[in-house]
């Protein structure tokens, strides 16, 4: 072989895993952005996560009763081998890295050396970075289970306390981090505080309703929250979760099928109870917003309850136009998971729900089913104007978010 | 086409080994089992991850009895993927072909040892 021949170099990230920077971790994305010039472009990632637990002993502090504050603070700081205090959720049955294939959803044990920049600010500005994302909204992690705590009032207890910590500790730090804060739905009257509490801050953009729960969202005690959030002009979030002790679900014995299912059946249900009791009809002006349960599930539904509808009306005589319409039209959704595995289906999906108007990008990072934005940026049947439509531009409409200085996207 | 030299076979130990590397803005991930050296564009066809630097697995495996009832799942000990790190996505080291999707393959490179030197040529 010839003598003058070059020798690569070796990438300084062989193996990624657990301790593997994010930056490195999503340098393909970075790449991607550069190339495909996302620096004027406005990117708004709508449900992205970090892992409260890992700062509940900060959070704890947060709770307002004085002597479940000071149980949780004696439980933090004594009790072994416990998870967080007050937490439920199964929290041994985590298996979405795959068996340590997937290590950053594992955990994230990059180094972050910043001093007086708090961890979660740190680990979510290199994700909007690595990204390109202007915006960020951040949503918790194991609380995504907590419609299920068998103590309703806790429910709003470590709820409020997170939102607090959230606003204080990490929305505070960077314009570019939001929240949708968490409804302790399960307390309609404790829901109604949040709002109260949280409804002028520029940092919350609208509330969350975690869907893993078993409550009628028509019921008539939710009527004055839904008045309340209307008022605000945000919208609120059904953000999808699992629950494999569900009758149905505990039949599946993997992660996989588990998964697949629960993260839809939860939406599929509360969006059949908003759209048949006529929500959008008694109230207008509020949008609601349909996070992580991918997007296959729409067009199965708004096919569904069109044709029981049409047969069935005197069962929802509030609706004045079909079920469809009133998904198209009032409801916006998250992209991620994008099912693309069939570019006909996608299309027709995507056509259904007028995606040019009522889709917004999710990335979901660092979740093991994330989606980059080139998961978008790639669809090859969408105009340039349509993918920035969804990229960024549908959800700053949605959310009244100034364009900000690209300066950092293009550095 | 220029060949460029990635290491010496002594490196790639020991087995299952790799090294990843960057020639030109390209990125290309070398593998060595017990019978050869196979090399692969770091590029996942899936969302565009970086394919290579993740971790490796053996196949896994479901055996089923003369009944068809399953006796569980099992590692193959001959086939060795190579894990996307972003997506869990799995590809057999030796042919780049997910296991479950035929049509679903990374992108071959070409790779040759001589003098025991491994090289690539792109």
């Amino acid at each position: 072989m010839d003598a003058a021949i070059r020798t690569a170099s070796a990438m300084p990230v062989q193996e990624m895993g657990t301790e593997t920077d994010t930056r490195d971790y999503l340098a393909h994305a970075r790449t991607h952005a550069r190339k495909a010039g996302y620096a004027d472009w406005t990117i708004v990632d709508i449900d992205a996560h970090h892992v409260e637990t890992v700062h509940w002993h900060e959070i704890i502090d947060y709770i307002e009763d004085p002597v479940l504050r000071h149980q949780a603070t004696m439980y933090q700081k004594e009790r072994i081998g416990a998870p967080p205090y007050g937490l439920n959720g199964d929290l041994g049955l985590r298996y979405q890295d795959v068996g340590g294939r997937i290590p950053h959803q594992s955990s994230r044990r990059e180094k972050v050396d910043e001093p007086g920049v708090h961890l979660d600010v740190a680990l979510t500005r290199r994700a909007m970075d690595a990204l390109c994302v202007d915006y960020m909204v951040l949503f918790p992690t194991p609380m995504l289970f907590i419609g299920m705590h068998p103590q309703v009032e806790m429910e709003a207890v470590l709820s409020n306390a997170y939102n607090r910590w959230l606003a204080e500790n990490v929305l505070s730090a960077e314009d570019g981090i939001l929240s949708l804060a968490v409804l302790p739905f399960n307390s309609p009257d404790a829901a109604c505080r949040t709002v109260e509490e949280f409804g002028a801050n520029p940092n919350v953009i609208g509330f969350t309703v975690t869907s893993t729960r078993y409550k009628p969202v028509h019921s008539n005690e939710y009527m004055r929250l839904y008045r309340m959030i209307e008022e605000t002009g945000k919208p609120i979030a059904f953000h999808a979760g699992y629950h494999w002790q569900d009758p149905s679900l505990a039949t599946c014995n993997s992660f996989l099928g588990m998964h697949a299912l629960g993260f839809v059946w939860c939406n599929l249900v509360h969006m059949t109870n908003w759209i048949l009791n006529g929500i959008p009809e008694r109230f207008p002006k509020l949008n609601s917003l349909w996070v992580e349960s991918g997007l296959s599930w729409v067009p199965f539904l708004m096919q569904r309850l069109d044709d029981q509808y049409l047969m069935r009306q005197s069962e929802a005589p509030l609706l004045t136009k079909m079920p469809s319409d009133y998904m198209r039209e009032s409801c916006f959704y998250t992209c991620q998971p994008l099912e693309k595995s069939s570019e006909v289906g996608l299309k027709a999906t995507l056509e259904m729900i007028n995606a040019e108007t009522q889709l917004l990008y999710a990335s979901d990072w660092p979740h093991f089913d994330f989606d980059a934005p080139r998961a978008i940026y790639d669809i090859p049947f969408l105009t340039e104007d349509q993918k920035r439509n969804i990229l960024g531009r549908n959800a700053a409409r949605l959310f009244n978010l100034p364009k900000k200085d690209s300066a950092r996207k293009a550095a | 086409m220029e060949t460029v030299r990635v290491g010496s076979v002594e490196e790639f130990a020991p087995l299952p080994a790799r090294k990843v590397v960057e020639i030109g803005g390209e990125e290309v991930g070398v593998f060595r089992l017990d019978d050869g050296f196979y090399a692969w564009r770091n590029n996942c066809p899936h969302q565009g991850g970086p394919v290579c630097q993740g971790r490796i697995y053996n196949r896994v495996l479901e055996t089923l009895d003369a009944g068809r009832r399953s006796l569980g799942r099992r590692y193959d000990e001959e086939r060795v993927n190579i894990v996307c790190p972003w997506h869990g996505l799995e590809y057999d080291i030796r042919t780049g072909r997910h296991p479950g999707n035929d049509g679903m393959a990374l992108e071959p490179v070409a790779v040759q040892v001589q003098n025991g030197e491994v090289y690539v040529s792109l």
